[in-house]
């Protein structure tokens, strides 16, 4: 009896014992499968990319929904970049040109603002912009074609919904976003003309010549390559989130939120990465 | 020309001996993790019948069909379609064997951006490549008619009502002559008169393009309008096939209970 009573009353530890392990063993279980999805949702991503790839240099290619996607893209954009634009050139001349004024370089303000504007703040903003208006329209338009079951019924009709919905619209965004950015710089040059003109008198074709004197093809080119990138991320990401879109009618604005979120975040990333190596190759 | 190709896509059927099922599904077993869905489906389609799968909700009978398109993978078992294994097909094996089988979603699924005569000549566009822009359209003229929608043709699907778009899709889905149908609850969220126009459209279409079908309904109406014979679906599994009859007179309290 004298042994048994120590063994009794070390009991209740055991159980406190058993009940930790337990815990620790359901949270490493739970990690795992967290990690395992993690590992599942980027084979997933490096699959639908895969299969974007493959599809875009396959046979019968949907040129006519391509011509629709780049008319949806770039006309139906156009208004939000001028007004974009011209508010960036015009707000831009008028930050700067006080700090300019102290130092005498006030000459220096249209090429300045050309160049940031070439550079930097024309690709990444305006992309910004089409991460919001183009990759949040791909998502909750792919969305809700999965929502409505829209894409199985073009799977039943023998069509490649990859092919017709994912391949069309990422191409699309790749050639019309980097348009929408060179054309957006434009009109934010313009706009910096009229930000001049507000406390001065300066002729357009003097403004531009001023302006354009200060451009080499060195800071156009990085920049021309990164808004490439910019249109497929956004155009990736969109149609990505859409695609894999859940069941409920709530998955629509879910996909569209985090095309816009995930768009708008790589775009970022992907300027960090190309004005790294733009400064590596000294442009 | 359209009765040409019709012709050619029939004369698989006609190859067929005469009682062979047009669809064979043995030993079917599919599951989403760890819930089984249908856990060992067995049935027939026979040539020109109209077979109504009955069950309640959630009893895996849209999966059925999806898998017999080749929408969903089946974890185990064997869909025949024409002959052919469904789980060998490879991508372009299924498209071809897609082009004989035309599928009603239980939404329609219409293409949203598209109107009416757009969504019709979707199909035709890629499955009847070689009519010309003046065949497709009488084509399109003739199935509208069929399913009394003639003017309807510039409308976009935001435009119709529940029933028209039902029907506009049922037109998309004759439109390429389809050999199988295979209907997802053609009938879910519409008033009784409309559901059984829509059901007379499915008999009519069976006579009129001479298709086997397979009905997934837990509409009984639905059932009785249009039914050569009746499968009931319980817990993934086939519960009771038989006769329209059979079911009416049965005294199992599942079937009653529909059936009442």
């Amino acid at each position: 009896m004298k042994k048994i009573l120590p063994a009794i009353k070390i009991l209740p530890n055991l159980t406190k014992a058993k009940e930790f392990t337990i815990k620790i063993s359901e949270k490493t279980i739970a990690k795992t499968e967290e990690a395992g999805n993690f590992l599942t949702n980027f084979a997933d991503v490096l699959l639908f990319i895969s299969r974007t790839f493959k599809e875009t240099f396959s046979r019968n290619f949907e040129f006519k929904e391509f011509l629709n996607q780049c008319f949806q893209i770039g006309n139906k954009t156009l208004p939000l970049i001028s007004v974009t634009g011209v508010i960036m050139g015009l707000v831009l001349t008028i930050q700067s040109r006080p700090s300019l004024a102290k130092f005498g370089a006030d000459a220096m303000l249209p090429g300045m603002v050309a160049v940031s504007l070439i550079r930097e703040m024309g690709p990444v903003i305006t992309a910004l912009i089409c991460a919001g208006k183009i990759g949040s329209g791909m998502g909750a338009e792919l969305g809700s074609m999965k929502v409505t079951e829209q894409i199985e019924a073009m799977e039943v009709s023998s069509t490649n919904p990859m092919r017709f919905l994912v391949v069309t619209r990422v191409l699309a965004a790749t050639l019309m976003i980097p348009l929408l950015i060179l054309y957006a710089d434009a009109i934010g040059i313009f706009g910096s003309w009229v930000g001049i003109n507000i406390k001065g008198d300066v002729t357009l074709a003097l403004f531009f010549s001023q302006a354009f004197s200060h451009i080499e093809f060195a800071d156009f080119l990085p920049a021309f390559i990164k808004s490439v990138f910019f249109g497929t991320v956004i155009g990736f990401v969109g149609c990505y989130k859409g695609y894999n879109a859940g069941r409920g009618t709530e998955s629509v604005g879910i996909a569209a939120n985090s095309a816009v979120v995930l768009g708008s975040l790589l775009v970022l990333i992907v300027d960090v990465i190309a004005v790294q190596i733009t400064d590596m190759l000294v442009l | 020309m359209i009765m040409d190709q019709t012709d050619t896509l029939n004369a698989d059927l006609v190859q067929s001996k005469s009682g062979e099922p047009v669809i064979e599904i043995n030993s079917l077993k599919i599951s989403f993790g760890k819930q089984k869905v249908l856990q060992d489906v067995s049935l027939q389609l026979f040539n020109g019948e109209n077979l109504v799968v009955l069950g309640k909700s959630g009893s895996g009978k849209s999966v059925l069909i999806k898998c017999i398109v080749g929408l969903l993978t089946p974890t185990d078992g064997i869909i025949k379609v024409l002959g052919e294994d469904v789980g060998t097909l490879n991508r372009d094996g299924l498209g071809e064997l897609r082009k004989k089988i035309g599928f009603l979603f239980q939404s329609g699924a219409l293409y949203d951006s598209m109107t009416v005569k757009q969504n019709l000549e979707f199909p035709l566009l890629r499955i009847r490549k070689n009519l010309t822009k003046r065949e497709m359209d009488e084509k399109i003229k003739e199935v509208l008619e069929n399913v009394g929608l003639s003017d309807a043709l510039n409308k976009m699907p935001s435009q119709l009502s529940g029933g028209m778009r039902k029907r506009i899709s049922l037109a998309r889905t004759i439109v390429v002559d389809p050999l199988i149908m295979l209907y997802d609850e053609p009938t879910t969220g519409l008033d009784p008169v409309t559901s059984d126009e829509i059901s007379l459209l499915i008999n009519d279409v069976q006579k009129k393009y001479k298709t086997s079908s397979i009905i997934i309904t837990h509409d009984i109406e639905c059932a009785r309008n249009t039914a050569d014979r009746v499968i009931m679906l319980k817990d993934g599994e086939v519960y009771l096939e038989g006769s329209l009859d059979e079911f009416e007179k049965s005294n199992d309290t599942l079937i009653k209970s529909f059936f009442k």
